[in-house]
């Protein structure tokens, strides 16, 4: 038997996710696949991100291959020009003619571009394709301004990319409000003030006449009320299907264009099927990828004669970032459903707006309007998807995050909700893939496509992920790696309670294999916490991460930074011209840190021994800037000097760096010490920050800045010095035994189970009797500190470690230095290639 | 340990480097052999010697990375970006088409030797 003639018209989002889902259904078909345009199939979802740096292949849709793999005839920039349904055949541009049994058209729709006279001047453009882009960012190189024709989704999408072109931007719409199909009035409101406060300026109610020749600009636009001159213009003013090949087939299409089809895709001729932005279903267009995915989904299970498959429909909420703000809209968003009723907060100082649209009875979730925050989207989403009940209190789903705030509990939704909609991924689709291994993040787009699309599910994903793994027992996920099947809190209670002191014994009898960079870091930090052992001995050394294994850290040419430990940022000028002096003599680039301290960098792993000899003998210790350690106790200047000061932070500061100084912990240590409310030493970003008052000091605990800023709560008021440090000392042992690996306090805290007030109940009430025990381990790291460096420069096996080469002294001929506002820095890869040898000062010379 | 190569490739292509004893058991270290880098490593099951330069960042510092087995091969992972090479074959676990020079290693009376070309 031959194989199933299959043509499809169109490589474009819907066209290509219908091949990949036809050849993963193993059909014996023969199919040819025509792209007007030059390119295969891209996303045009984030079309975009062209303009911010994304390349036409980081666009591709298609992996490179697809077409040959499968033996699929693509026809790369041919078009249709007419379809013969008497002899079965496609007619292409080139003249190719392909006979078909089937026939998809997959043609998407174009853009509207209103019938106004001068609509075709030169530097108008639409928004649809890359080339379109090319187009428009050739215009706009010789353009101050531009001006988009519509303030839809797609018009303010355009705006966007005008503004990241650095075009003064316009927006003209016609109707007296923005997105007018998703919003309602108040949203429309807020987001056109949002919009104009950056700097786009918003023109509604307006309709232009025409386009002429302007006088300062390009273009004046004429408006009935007035006018408006501009380099560029934009239309975005609607799509309309391309219909026009099965128009002139003869083939039924509806009123106003699109492609009539039934629930199986089939046009009026059943061998022939329309999928995508051109197709009509019951008449509507959906001018959305997720239904298009859908349809591709549908006729490729139904051409693999799977009875179940019928196109139904699909849900239109969309949620969108348009110019940084974040909008939202799901279901009946105008409240046209008879009896619907409403509940809405408008915060105008928040700059907020939230609608919720309920049935009469109100107890069901018709739709929802969000404008300037989302973060509510996904759930009431799933409340209007699969028509669950409502909380008593509907409004309380919209309030400001925080207590009080009922969590939609992935638990509670049904197998069948849809999680993704773009790739109609369930929430028992997920759950499924989960059990059958997949854990990550990265697994699960890959196996479900989840995710993958307009990226709009990403958080329930990771919600369901994480109930998931939750449910399916701890096991799935806390094991420290492939060796240690424990957390590292279990790993810590064995190290401790078993007295072990070293990795060779500890993976002999809890664990398997060699290790990795993983454990054997995590264990080093567990044998230093308990034992205090030095780092670099035999045992150990190799256990250590870069940084620790060098007591330095590594920069990106191999070469090593130095930090001296500065307690408190307090410093004499001796000490000052010290540092000054070491790094001219080691020619190393300094720079004051944001931790009150200075860095050395660009030594060499030679010349760190000999450096720190220098420092050492002057005074200095190791700052531990290299770590999973206590790196600094900021302070501000406090009651010696300041005239607000209540208490010597300085005093308070130097004393806490140099009692918790090279405490190994999970992550790092930062504190911070103010000498009044004022806060100048920013003690509520840290892990431990103390406050000074009238009365004593307030703690404050388990603050972040980097990545996730969390400000540390208060913990206790108006301690003593002594109270003060007794629960530092509790808080941090505690910390150390039952955090996770890479677990800052902060991180640590917000999975604390019970929260605050346990942890209050464990160090200030001693609810676990643990009090003694932590501070005892405490005092006893403190009473065994010795500086790392100064233990190394003085031990010959260490040393040894700190040659160039085993077998020879030069140093390393990679490392090339440029020098730059008076100091060297590493040369970029073309100044190593050129021959700028003026400006190149190898290392050699620097030579002490 | 005794050579397992015929004797007479030792005075060919076998660079004495050090003695077996100054590379501490489950580190690497850096050596220079005909005017390149290598890093060699001491382990568990013997001695291994790769490229020292790390692909990812150019810098020569994969004798300063964490040893250790993923999936049962013999790793290191690179100190800079953390990537893991095969300590046999020297292929990039994480991205295949990326590998870094393999050199033979053995040790005779207590010294460490290598070589260049396939193990
Ligand atoms: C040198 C310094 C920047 C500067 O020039 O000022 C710096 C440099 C580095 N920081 Fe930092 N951080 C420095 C202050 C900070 C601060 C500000 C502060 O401490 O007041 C923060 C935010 C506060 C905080 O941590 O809560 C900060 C947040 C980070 C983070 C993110 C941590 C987080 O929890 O999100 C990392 C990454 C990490 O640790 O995993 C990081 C990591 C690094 C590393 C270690 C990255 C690396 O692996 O190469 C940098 C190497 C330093 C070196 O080679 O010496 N650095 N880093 C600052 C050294 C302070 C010191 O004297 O020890
Ligand atoms: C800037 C922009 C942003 C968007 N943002 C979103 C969003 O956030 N969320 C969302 O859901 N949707 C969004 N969309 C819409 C989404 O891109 C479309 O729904 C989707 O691309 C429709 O897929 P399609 O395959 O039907 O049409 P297309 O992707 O347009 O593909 C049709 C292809 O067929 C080709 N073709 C037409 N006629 C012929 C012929 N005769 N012969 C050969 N080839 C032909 C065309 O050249 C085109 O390449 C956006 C669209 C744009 C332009
Ligand atoms: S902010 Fe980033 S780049 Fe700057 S020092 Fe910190 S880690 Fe390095
Ligand atoms: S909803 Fe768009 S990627 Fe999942």
């Amino acid at each position: 038997m031959k194989p199933t003639r299959l043509v499809v018209i169109g490589n474009g989002m819907v066209g290509q996710r219908f091949l990949e889902e036809i050849v993963a259904r193993e059909l014996a078909l023969d199919i040819t696949v025509f792209s007007e345009e030059a390119r295969v199939a891209y996303d045009r979802v984030q079309l975009s991100s062209y303009f911010s740096g994304a390349s036409a292949e980081d666009l591709s849709l298609v992996t490179p291959g697809f077409f040959a793999e499968h033996g699929i005839h693509l026809m790369l920039g041919e078009s249709v020009q007419r379809i013969d349904r008497e002899r079965c055949v496609v007619v292409g541009s080139a003249g190719s003619e392909v006979p078909y049994d089937t026939l998809v058209l997959a043609t998407g729709s174009y853009p509207f571009v209103p019938p106004i006279e001068g609509n075709d001047r030169e530097g108008c453009h639409v928004y649809r394709t890359i080339d379109d882009l090319d187009a428009i960012a050739a215009t706009a190189k010789s353009s101050r301004s531009g001006v988009v024709i519509g303030g839809g989704l797609l018009g303010l999408e355009a705006a966007k990319a005008l503004k990241d072109l650095g075009l003064e931007t316009h927006v003209v719409e016609f109707a007296p409000q923005l997105m007018a199909v998703q919003l309602d009035v108040q949203g429309g409101t807020l987001l056109r003030e949002k919009i104009a406060a950056l700097d786009v300026s918003v023109h509604t109610g307006k309709a232009t006449q025409r386009i002429e020749a302007g006088d300062s600009q390009r273009h004046r636009l004429v408006f009935s009320d007035g006018e408006l001159e501009t380099d560029l213009v934009l239309f975005s003013a609607g799509i309309r299907p391309r219909d026009q090949l099965a128009r002139d087939a003869g083939i039924l299409v509806g009123e106003r264009g699109g492609v009539i089809i039934d629930d199986h895709c089939a046009t009026s001729d059943p061998a022939i099927f329309a999928i995508g932005e051109v197709a009509l279903w019951s008449g509507r267009i959906y001018g959305l990828v997720a239904p298009g995915y859908d349809m591709a989904r549908q006729l490729a299970a139904h051409l693999a004669k799977d009875e179940k498959a019928k196109f139904q429909g699909a849900d239109m909420s969309t949620k969108l970032k348009l110019l940084g703000v974040e909008v939202g809209s799901i279901g009946d968003a105008q409240a046209r459903t008879v009896g619907a009723r409403i509940c809405q907060i408008d915060d105008s100082v928040a700059g907020t707006y939230k609608k919720l649209v309920l049935n009469a009875a109100g107890d069901r979730l018709l739709g929802a309007v969000l404008v300037g925050d989302t973060s509510d989207y996904g759930t009431l989403l799933q409340y209007h998807l699969n028509d669950m009940a409502l909380p008593s209190s509907p409004l309380s789903m919209i309030l400001p995050a925080g207590d009080g705030k009922p969590a939609l509990g992935v638990d509670a939704l049904p197998d069948s909700a849809q999680i993704c909609s773009c790739n109609n991924v369930s929430k028992g689709d997920l759950c499924s893939a989960i059990s059958q291994g997949c854990c990550t993040m990265a697994g699960l787009k890959s196996e479900t496509r989840a995710s993958a699309t307009c990226g709009g599910c990403t958080a329930l994903v990771k919600q369901v992920l994480d109930a998931e793994l939750k449910r399916q027992g701890v096991a799935v996920n806390n094991h420290l790696c492939e060796h240690f099947a424990y957390s590292r809190q279990e790993l810590y209670h064995l190290v401790r309670i078993n007295g072990i002191r070293q990795f060779d014994a500890l993976i002999k009898d809890h664990g398997r294999g060699h290790g990795c960079e993983i454990c054997k870091p995590a264990a080093a930090s567990i044998f230093a916490s308990c034992w205090n052992d030095f780092v670099l001995d035999k045992p150990h050394v190799g256990l250590q991460d870069t940084n620790d294994n060098f007591l330095a850290n590594l920069q990106k040419d191999g070469s090593y930074s130095v930090v001296p430990r500065i307690p408190g940022g307090e410093i004499t000028p001796e000490k000052l011209i010290v540092i000054g002096e070491v790094a001219k003599k080691y020619d190393l680039y300094t720079k004051i840190t944001g931790g009150q301290r200075i860095d050395l960098f660009g030594a060499r792993v030679e010349q760190l021994p000999l450096i720190w000899r220098d420092l050492v003998d002057e005074g200095f210790e190791s700052g531990h800037a290299y770590g999973k350690s206590l790196r600094t106790v900021k302070s501000c200047v406090g009651s010696t000097w300041c005239r607000y000061g209540v208490q010597d932070s300085v005093a308070m500061a130097i004393f806490l760096e140099e009692r918790y100084r090279g405490l190994r912990s999970p992550h790092k240590l930062k504190m911070a010490v103010s000498g009044c409310t004022r806060e100048c030493a920013e003690a509520q970003s840290k892990d431990v920050g103390v406050i000074a008052t009238e009365k004593g000091w307030n703690l404050y605990l388990c603050g972040n800045g980097g990545m996730r800023p969390r400000h540390a709560e208060l913990f206790a008021s108006d301690l003593d010095d002594a109270t003060l440090v007794r629960y530092i000392d509790r808080f941090l042992m505690f910390y150390i035994r039952t955090a996770d690996r890479l677990q800052r306090t902060s991180v640590w805290r917000d999975n604390l189970e019970g929260g605050l007030s346990y942890l209050q109940a464990v160090v200030i009430d001693d609810s676990l009797g643990l009090a003694d025990e932590l501070e005892s381990h405490m005092q006893a790291v403190v009473d065994t500190y010795a500086c790392e460096w100064k233990r190394t420069i003085e031990d010959p096996v260490a040393m040894s470690r700190f040659r160039p080469f085993l077998n020879d002294d030069s140093a390393d001929e990679a490392l090339v230095y440029v020098r730059e506002r008076g100091q060297k820095r590493p040369a970029r890869l073309s100044e190593k290639a050129t021959d700028a040898m003026a400006a190149r000062i190898p290392v050699l010379e620097t030579q002490s | 340990m005794s050579l397992a190569t015929p004797t007479h490739a030792i005075f060919d292509d076998w660079h004495e480097i050090c003695g077996s004893d100054e590379i501490v058991t489950g580190t690497g270290m850096p050596a220079r052999v005909l005017g390149r880098q290598l890093a060699i490593f001491s382990t568990n099951e013997g001695y291994f010697a790769l490229g020292n330069c790390d692909p990812f960042s150019g810098a020569n510092v994969l004798a300063r990375g964490i040893i250790g087995d993923i999936g049962g091969k013999l790793v290191v992972a690179s100190p800079v970006y953390k990537q893991h090479f095969c300590l046999r074959t020297g292929i990039c676990l994480e991205d295949m088409s990326v590998t870094v020079p393999v050199w033979r290693v053995n040790v005779r009376d207590g010294r460490v030797f290598v070589s260049e070309g396939e193990r």
